[in-house]
């Protein structure tokens, strides 16, 4: 199918605010008698607040109040608390100042008395593992979501037997496997077993998670620096201890989240609860080292892994265990997605994974892009290259063989995927990179400079589905695609609204995005994270278009007579198939809408729709014609995405230094909605990878 | 390697480091062939600014400002900001920054990390790229001072560098944008028709967390063939 919007280039509607400084974050709003909240945040990394004496702070002049964790709402452990009386890593917030400025807040911060008892720590997974080794709270050292908060040690047998070289292997917090790992390896020509280790770092956004909040009418006003709009809601408004209708958000721009912002998180509420308190707007300003503290971190692995390969290089047999670092509250689920990862990249004859979360007091961790398949990916993938070495195969070639294609399982489940180009991705990409012509010089050396020649592959999943498209033509016959998925930076919340216009024929320049701001009427969208935006959003705006053009029919019907069959949408019209000059403009229609009430305009909406979506569009209700629904669309399968690099590097085998001198990239990345910024995406994410090549640490 | 050298990254930024204590110094460095993040580490190792100290603001006038020490006298002075005499009470360790964002309201400039690492609030100091974070407000007196806020024609049309920016779609999150749009025209004014090796060094101390530098790069080249 031809398509007129989907594939082409476009402007984004934000960048020009963007490259004039116009775009307004969350620090740059200012309100009337606005307050300056600073943290007084944990020196220890772990420790027990035993008296709070703040009588001098609040006898300063310009100390508005003082916020202690005991005043805000409390959540069970291991969930990330908004102040805390048993701070889990140095930098963890457990109180707040409000003041007139930030030099008295920080002021007051110093002549608070605080009595802090230090207790026992761990930075390390496997220390918390030893038997009687410090555990990162007092209730517990293992704990992520859907895995009960609980102790666990190993045996020292477990440790003895590893030796210094390799991971302990105790009793794992989950497993999965399927097929025979057994009979797996003994067919195996080649074994490779190794111990690996990649870091954890912090997500480093350079927009620090600054926030400012007030109080209206009962509602609170909230400017935050989220990668997602209404997503966040319901937990925001838990943390702010308010209904989701009370609480409007502002979140216009993100200075990048990288995972870190994707979902609510607690601090943005420190604001709200001050304000609150002082009958005053109260501005929270985080610094960068606050945020490399609070903010979040990518979860280090400490692994094994065993993988069998045969003479042609198909995997048969390939066992995993990770140890996940999980920081001190939640986290997220890496450690999980290392064992998917493995499965779909590889596609083992047979496989086991097994993991283990364990807390540690370490900035808390969350995902950061690619959150456990990347880690998998530079984990693993020089394993491969090893396995090629060993069985004398090419390196593409042994990715090649173990790839999947649309038959490709991921899992436990061995659940199936929607579609699988990673071969594809191989072949294009060795012919663009002249994989065969280069591979030789894998290795040569001039001077102190080694040549370096390699590939690497990366997956990740989408596939989130279930949300609610809301579109709204007015009267003057624009398209107004209001979407509450965050503009994380990516701009897929542009690219996805012209999912909308393409299936209404809309010209673009007459179609406005309505985002980042909650008095806009945004609807229950997925947040922006995952990988999905493009894939669920597309789905989320088809079907708030399609309803729209339904209506747009069936008004035509009634004021033009026949049948829906009957018309065409053309030029935004609504035309006859059988007599062009009957027809009726999109505004007319909207026009027509809002006096046929109902659904038309948005008196009425679905059931079954969310009801954030409901209240937006009660919002919007009679200001043109509404189109909104829930996606029911079918899908079959992970969705999954995969990415293959080739690179020349450069080491000076005297400092260590590397350069990247020239590298490809291809993606399995299914429709392009806006090519321009997909390389931009594509070339963003090779810049992240270098990372994750430069910070693994074998275990040899 | 000294721990000089190790700081400076350079030999040759060595020798700078004393002359970076006057704005004239401060000039001299920044034309010289040293990159700009060199630039900026001989600065702080000079101790010519203090960040911390601006991060942290009292509201103008302000009772407990006076009763508290810091060497806390605002001093009203002249600045020259986008073509315009702003006047504007200033604190002795007060950067840039802090005057042109918090008090003279041009937002546009943002602070990323304060540390004169990240580049975010680069500005221009008669032409030439300043972190403006790690820049005291009062060595900067009598000097032109552009922002952000200031490159657009009287008619709202978009400096070339910023249209390039936008048709080569150099902005994602954008935070980092207004430093990189700075960076960018402050090097097409030094050197209208730069290599992409001169573009590279050029924007060298702006950090894109996106890792958008590709297309940066690219708006600078397609600036210089419009300049």
């Amino acid at each position: 199918m031809a398509y007129r919007l989907i594939g082409t280039n476009f402007t984004p509607p934000d960048a020009v605010a963007k490259v004039t400084g116009r775009a307004k974050y969350a620090e740059d709003f200012r309100a009337e008698g606005m307050l300056f909240c600073k943290l007084l945040t944990s020196p220890m990394p772990h420790a027990q607040v035993n008296k709070i004496d703040a009588s001098e702070a609040l006898k300063m002049e310009g100390v508005a109040a003082i916020l202690t964790a005991d005043e805000v709402p409390q959540f069970p452990p291991p969930q990330d608390p908004i102040l805390s009386n048993e701070p889990l890593f140095v930098g963890a917030p457990t109180l707040a100042v409000a003041a007139v400025d930030e030099l008295t807040a920080a002021d007051a911060i110093e002549r608070i008395k605080i009595d802090m008892e230090p207790l026992p720590f761990t930075v390390d997974p496997l220390d918390s593992l030893y038997p009687a080794g410090p555990d990162a709270r007092t209730n517990g050292n293992v704990a992520n979501v859907k895995l009960n908060l609980q102790t666990v040690k190993w045996d020292a047998g477990d440790f003895a037997k590893a030796g210094d070289t390799q991971l302990p292997l105790g009793k794992p917090a989950e497993s999965w496997e399927y097929g025979d790992l057994e009979a797996g390896f003994r067919d195996a020509k080649v074994v490779i077993e190794e111990s690996f280790v990649t870091a954890g770092y912090s997500h480093h956004s350079m927009e620090p998670r600054t926030a400012m909040a007030y109080w209206q009418n009962g509602k609170c006003f909230l400017h935050g620096s989220s990668q997602s709009q209404t997503f966040v809601i319901p937990q925001l408004a838990r943390y702010i201890g308010i209904e989701p209708k009370d609480l409007i958000l502002i979140a216009e721009f993100c200075g990048g989240g990288f995972g870190s912002k994707g979902t609510a998180y607690p601090i943005m509420s420190i604001p709200a609860h001050l304000s609150k308190k002082t009958g005053r707007p109260v501005m929270m300003r985080i610094t960068q080292s606050e945020e490399y503290a609070l903010g979040s971190a990518r979860p280090g692995f400490q692994g094994y892994v065993k993988m069998g390969f045969r003479a042609d290089g198909r995997m048969t047999a390939c066992d995993i265990y990770v140890v996940h670092e999980n920081g001190p509250n939640l986290g997220f689920w890496d450690f999980r997605n290392a064992g998917e990862a493995m499965s779909i990249v590889y596609q083992p004859l047979a496989m086991r994974w097994r993991g283990i979360s364990v807390l540690t007091n370490t900035p808390p961790r969350g995902p950061q892009r690619g959150p456990g398949q990347n880690q998998t990916a530079a984990a693993i993938e020089p394993l491969i290259d090893k396995a090629a070495r060993e069985l004398g195969l090419d390196r593409v070639a042994i990715r090649h063989i173990n790839a999947p294609d649309a038959h490709g399982k991921i899992g436990e489940e061995r659940d199936p995927v929607t579609s699988a180009y990673l071969r594809e991705a191989l072949d294009k990409g060795a012919q663009l990179f002249a994989w065969d012509a280069r591979k030789g010089r894998s290795g040569q050396r001039k001077g102190s400079k080694l040549t370096g020649i390699g590939v690497g592959q990366a997956f990740h999943t989408a596939g989130a589905a279930g949300f609610d498209g809301l579109v709204r033509i007015t009267p003057d016959g624009e398209l107004h695609v209001h979407t509450g998925m965050g503009n994380l930076g990516t701009y897929s919340y542009a690219a996805t609204a012209r999912i909308a216009a393409e299936t209404l024929g809309y010209d673009w320049k007459n179609v406005v995005v309505e985002q980042g701001d909650t008095r806009r009427g945004l609807p229950w969208n997925l947040g922006q994270f995952g990988s999905n935006s493009s894939f669920t959003m597309a789905r989320t705006n088809y079907v708030g278009a399609m309803d729209a053009k339904a209506k747009l029919l069936e008004i035509a019907v009634r004021e033009l007579g026949g049948k829906a069959e009957d018309y065409d949408l053309a030029d935004e019209k609504i035309v006859s198939k059988m007599d062009k000059a009957k027809s009726m403009t999109f505004g007319q229609a909207a026009q027509r809408a809002i006096q046929l009430g109902a659904a038309f305009s948005g008196a009425e909406v679905p059931e079954n729709l969310n009801p954030i979506t409901k209240s937006a569009v009660a919002m919007l209700a009679g200001s043109g014609l509404i189109g909104v629904a829930k996606d029911t669309l079918p899908k079959k399968g992970v969705v999954p995405s995969f990415a293959v690099t080739f690179a020349e590097i450069e080491l000076d085998a005297e400092t260590g230094e590397v350069a990247v001198v020239d590298t490809v990239g291809v993606t399995d990345c299914g429709t392009v909605i806006h090519p321009q910024n997909l390389a931009g995406q594509v070339k963003g994410g090779n810049t992240d990878g270098n990372r994750h090549g430069a910070v693994r640490a074998p275990c040899l | 390697m000294s721990q000089g050298d190790r700081a400076c990254g350079e030999q040759r930024c060595e020798s700078h480091v004393s002359d970076a204590a006057t704005p004239e110094g401060i000039e001299a460095i920044a034309r010289s062939p040293t990159s700009r993040r060199t630039f900026i580490k001989g600065v702080i190792a000079s101790g010519t600014a203090v960040s911390s100290a601006g991060y942290l603001f009292r509201s103008s006038g302000s009772r407990a400002a006076q009763a508290q020490g810091l060497g806390a006298v605002e001093r009203l002075m002249t600045l020259n900001v986008n073509g315009r005499d702003r006047r504007v009470d200033v604190l002795p360790p007060e950067t840039l920054a802090h005057t042109i964002r918090y008090k003279l309201g041009l937002i546009g400039t943002k602070l990323g990390c304060d540390h004169g690492e990240c580049g975010a609030c680069t500005v221009l100091v008669n032409d030439v790229a300043v972190y403006s974070c790690t820049t005291l407000t009062h060595r900067v007196r009598g000097r032109q001072i552009t922002t952000i806020e200031g490159l657009e024609g009287a008619n709202g049309e978009l400096h070339k560098v910023q249209q390039a920016f936008v048709e080569e779609l150099g902005p994602q999150c954008g935070f980092c944008t207004p430093g990189q749009v700075m960076s960018a025209v402050a090097l097409l004014k030094a050197n209208p028709k730069p290599t992409l090796d001169e573009a590279r060094l050029a924007m060298s101390g702006n950090l894109c967390r996106c890792g958008a530098y590709d297309h940066y790069v690219k708006g600078v080249m397609r600036a210089a063939q419009e300049v």
